[in-house]
């Protein structure tokens, strides 16, 4: 899902920073208010981090004979809500960018929206959905993160159809292209992580119960 | 009913199959899905405007890099488990609620 440094034109680079920005601002803001209202949260605060930075690091083989890696962003959206998730992501992003050349400056704006703002919604809202129709949490949490996953590679692939429409079959013809690329090679990846995330989710709630919410 | 720690170990156990069985079914280069993203859009005749500012100098610096990443993450996962666990075991008053059941 990393689009890589100078791989946007311009004013599409700068479009995801201005769609970016608040989804980083309200986090940190509400950051700053689980830490002051709930300390021991930071522990698990931290395993959400831990665990984006675990996934988002293992480039994985897939069906299509191409390599993905999982982004570990749905754990910390069921447990925190969305809006936590913005911020790690984008740590998570600014490190890759920086020392791995791995995404970009440029394009770091387009990746927080794929990777910290739609995954960990879709994920928080998939979540709150799946509970609410009575399953167990376990199925809320898989569901949750796999489809989170699958969906920041969806998004990267309508970031860069509508940044490279096909000359002859449009925006499209790219976004078949492009989602041939990156969301059916993460269909197995996500389904991984979907189980990945159950099982943290298992270890941390030893004592977790206390940040569900 | 299968006791929470088999559940775990079997989803473990299915998550690492997943992964290795396309090594084995699937003939391909294995190459990352971020590049051939970046190869689609040069054969567009796209240009890169901007170059990352510093790049790791061989694939086995960038390896190192990636390795790092997920160590410290691993790292810091296995520390909080940790002392939940040890936390969860001083006090037996409270019941565990583990997600699976």
């Amino acid at each position: 899902m990393h689009i890589m440094e100078g791989y946007l034109p311009a004013p599409h680079a700068l479009g995801w920073f201005i769609a970016s920005a608040p989804f980083v601002v309200a986090g940190s803001l509400r950051l700053k208010r689980i830490v002051a209202e709930r300390p021991e949260a930071k522990m698990t605060l931290a395993a959400s981090g831990a665990f984006t930075f675990v996934l988002s690091a293992l480039k994985m083989p897939s069906v299509t004979g191409s390599c993905s890696h999982p982004t570990g962003t749905g754990l910390g959206a069921v447990l925190f809500g969305p809006s936590v998730m913005a911020v790690l992501g984008t740590i998570v992003l600014l490190f890759q960018a920086l020392l791995l050349a791995h995404g970009g400056l440029t394009t770091l704006g387009a990746n927080v929206f794929s990777m910290a703002i739609v995954g960990p919604w879709v994920s928080y809202g998939l979540y709150r959905l799946v509970v609410k129709a009575g399953l167990s949490t376990a199925v809320a949490v898989f569901l949750a993160a796999a489809l989170g996953d699958l969906s920041t590679y969806a998004t990267t692939a309508v970031q860069l159809a509508l940044a490279y429409p096909d000359a002859a079959t449009g925006f499209w013809g790219a976004m078949v292209k492009f989602m041939g690329i990156y969301a059916v090679t993460q269909i197995p990846l996500a389904v991984a992580e979907g189980l990945l995330t159950v099982v943290v989710m298992n270890a941390l709630a030893a004592r977790a119960v206390e940040v569900t919410r | 009913m299968i006791a929470a720690g088999n559940k775990n170990g079997l989803m473990l156990a299915a998550a690492a199959v997943i992964i290795a069985a396309p090594l084995f079914l699937v003939h391909g280069a294995f190459e990352g899905s971020d590049d051939q993203g970046t190869t689609a859009i040069e054969q567009t005749g796209y240009k890169p405007w901007f170059q990352p500012i510093w790049t790791p100098p061989s694939p086995e610096i960038e390896s190192l890099l990636f390795a790092l990443q997920a160590a410290f993450g691993a790292g810091i996962l296995g520390y909080v488990i940790g002392r939940r666990h040890e936390s969860g075991r001083k006090d037996k008053t409270k019941t565990d609620h583990h997600v699976t059941r």
